[in-house]
């Protein structure tokens, strides 16, 4: 048998590949079509003080292997969220992941704090990255010191593992990793959607209402290995690794360059149930290779670059 | 109505009409539990992520075991079902959305189809006839060659370019209809692109006429997780309901179209 498990500020999760906030409802959506009981964790919907609509349509478009999104964190507020599901939530077997979006500190504050006093959620993401909302969102998460301030400000509020969700729309990724990890965050999730557009070239309109969205899906894959990479070579702290997968060996992708744990996204959309198979295809993975441990494979991205290329390209 | 992942295979294709395509799919589980204005979300291709999204289409009908999906190629997706063969595997989500209110208080059903808005019509058919209840059918097209008109009741058509039938639209022909008939208790229910759906719910209100409109929306999921289908409400706390999980049905006058 192949340990799936890891431990998190002493919260242990049965394996290391959970649902990405937004592609997973609230975690209660879709019980009768996937069993949360085979993720490590959900990392539930953005969640703000008050309800929040979300952007007028069109919200979603299609492109080459991937998809733009700009929902703009519609969501039911956090009381709603209290109130309506997580009793559902403290009854599943796996791991909630309150994932917090506000337009101020203070919010985010708010947000965390009343979280906390509640049984049923085991660990905090917190999204400085959306790229679709005018307060907030990149506006944090593309500064440095407004990604500090917040880390420092909601370290505090909570014993449980503090996950802080950065954004690739930076020149360098590492910088922000490290100021996080600087400020007592337990680990970082990365990355959140690139900002892009598209075009109806019969109406001359952009596609999205909100002119652009973030991309996500297989196409921003290699990018986010990328960032992976250059995050694991900065910081001490595990990185979730999310972007783009689709699969198994995806995910061992991430894993290998230095990810501890990955995140399911646009796949759910999809086939809401491939997180589950996904975990179970890494574990068989490492099973194969003799590993005793999935977590053996975190970081084990050889230096020397061999003479494979051609056998994978063709 | 319990929605799953399942797999269909493909038991025949069909072109019906002028860019009309039938594919008729075997798929128990789907063909069991669905009821007219449900929705299938089919999975394009299995062997890569180029078209990455699945593709909505309303159940046309059921027949035993068998479903009929009815569709136009507009884009990657239905020019790839568009040449399906018999035996192919497809993977679908379904059934999906909220059906035609078929159960509310009405006698008569006015059945109103804009284009390939006549997909779920004949399964919206079926399920009248069998809870006795009688159907008359208005279907608009911009040519002849374009109606699919099969499994539909008491059938009057309009065209846009006067081939068939009315030569207008399939709300000027219902006006028509309704100054010359009597139709006692109806109600209207009604599919097709948004300008005919607009006219026909201020044509609806006009009448005191209760009328639900099935609605199409650009969706990642189709099972409430992207949010990406909103449509505007009437009133009411929330500003948007998602056309995939509180819809596609929707009474007219209840979001905005």
């Amino acid at each position: 048998m192949v340990t799936t498990s890891f431990c998190l500020r002493g919260v242990e999760f049965a394996n290391r590949v959970f649902a990405a906030s937004g592609t997973f409802g609230y975690g209660d959506e879709v019980l009768d079509l996937a069993d949360p009981s085979r993720l490590g964790g959900i990392m539930t919907k953005s969640l703000s003080w008050k309800p929040r609509d979300g952007n007028a349509p069109r919200r979603v478009v299609e492109t080459a292997s991937g998809m733009l999104n700009s929902i703009g964190l519609a969501n039911i507020g956090v009381h709603a969220f209290i109130e309506t599901k997580l009793p559902t939530l403290r009854t599943l077997r796996t791991r909630i992941v309150a994932n917090i979006a506000a337009s101020s500190v203070d919010e985010y504050a708010q947000v965390l704090t009343l979280l906390d006093s509640q049984e049923g959620v085991d660990a905090f993401e917190i999204n400085v990255s959306c790229p679709n909302v005018k307060e907030g969102g990149l506006n944090f998460g593309t500064n440095v010191d407004r990604t500090r301030e917040i880390t420092r400000r909601l370290r505090p509020l909570t014993q449980r593992p503090l996950i802080v969700k950065l954004t690739p729309n930076v020149t360098h990724i590492s910088e922000f990793a490290r100021a996080v990890e600087a400020e007592g965050a337990d680990a970082v999730s990365l990355i959140n959607t690139l900002v892009g557009m598209a075009v109806d070239i019969r109406t001359g309109r952009p596609k999205l209402s909100t002119v652009t969205g973030g991309l996500s899906g297989p196409a921003i894959k290699p990018v986010a290995l990328a960032k992976v990479y250059e995050v694991a070579k900065a910081v001490k702290i595990p990185i979730f690794g999310i972007g783009g997968i689709m699969s198994a060996e995806d995910a061992v992708e991430f894993l290998m360059v230095g990810a501890s744990a990955v995140e399911i996204g646009t796949l759910n959309y999809i086939d809401p149930a491939a997180g589950g198979r996904i975990a179970e295809g890494i574990a068989a993975f490492a099973a194969e290779k003799g590993l005793s441990d999935v977590g053996q494979l975190v970081g084990s991205l050889k230096a020397d670059l061999s003479a494979s290329i051609l056998q994978s390209w063709l | 109505m319990s929605r799953a992942q399942v797999q269909g295979v493909v038991v025949a294709r069909a072109r019906v009409a002028e860019g009309i395509h039938r594919l008729t799919l075997k798929c128990p589980e789907v063909a069991s539990s669905m009821r007219a204005g449900q929705f299938v979300n089919v999975r394009v291709r299995d062997d890569g992520w180029d078209p990455l999204l699945r593709r909505p289409f309303s159940v046309s009908r059921v027949d035993g075991d068998r479903i009929d999906l009815v569709f136009n190629v507009v884009g990657v997706g239905t020019k790839a079902m568009s040449s399906y063969e018999p035996g192919r595997s497809v993977d679908l989500l379904g059934p999906l959305g909220k059906p035609f209110a078929v159960d509310a208080d009405f006698e008569t059903a006015l059945l109103v189809g804009g284009g390939l808005g006549v997909a779920p019509l004949p399964a919206l058919t079926d399920e009248l006839r069998r809870r006795g209840k009688s159907a008359i059918t208005f279907l608009g097209a911009r040519s002849r060659s374009q109606l699919y008109r099969e499994h539909l009741f008491e059938l009057h058509v309009a065209t846009d370019d006067g081939s068939e039938g009315h030569h207008g639209t399939v709300v000027d022909l219902l006006s028509v209809y309704l100054g010359e008939h009597t139709v006692p208790s109806p109600m209207i229910f009604a599919c097709g692109p948004t300008p005919m759906l607009r006219a026909l719910g201020a044509f609806a209100k006009e009448r005191s006429i209760p009328c639900e409109l099935s609605l199409e929306g650009e969706m990642a999921c189709g099972i409430g997780l992207c949010q990406g289908c909103p449509v505007e409400r009437v009133g009411g706390a929330k500003r948007y309901a998602l056309v995939c999980t509180e819809g596609p049905t929707f009474r007219a006058g209840e979001v905005i179209v």
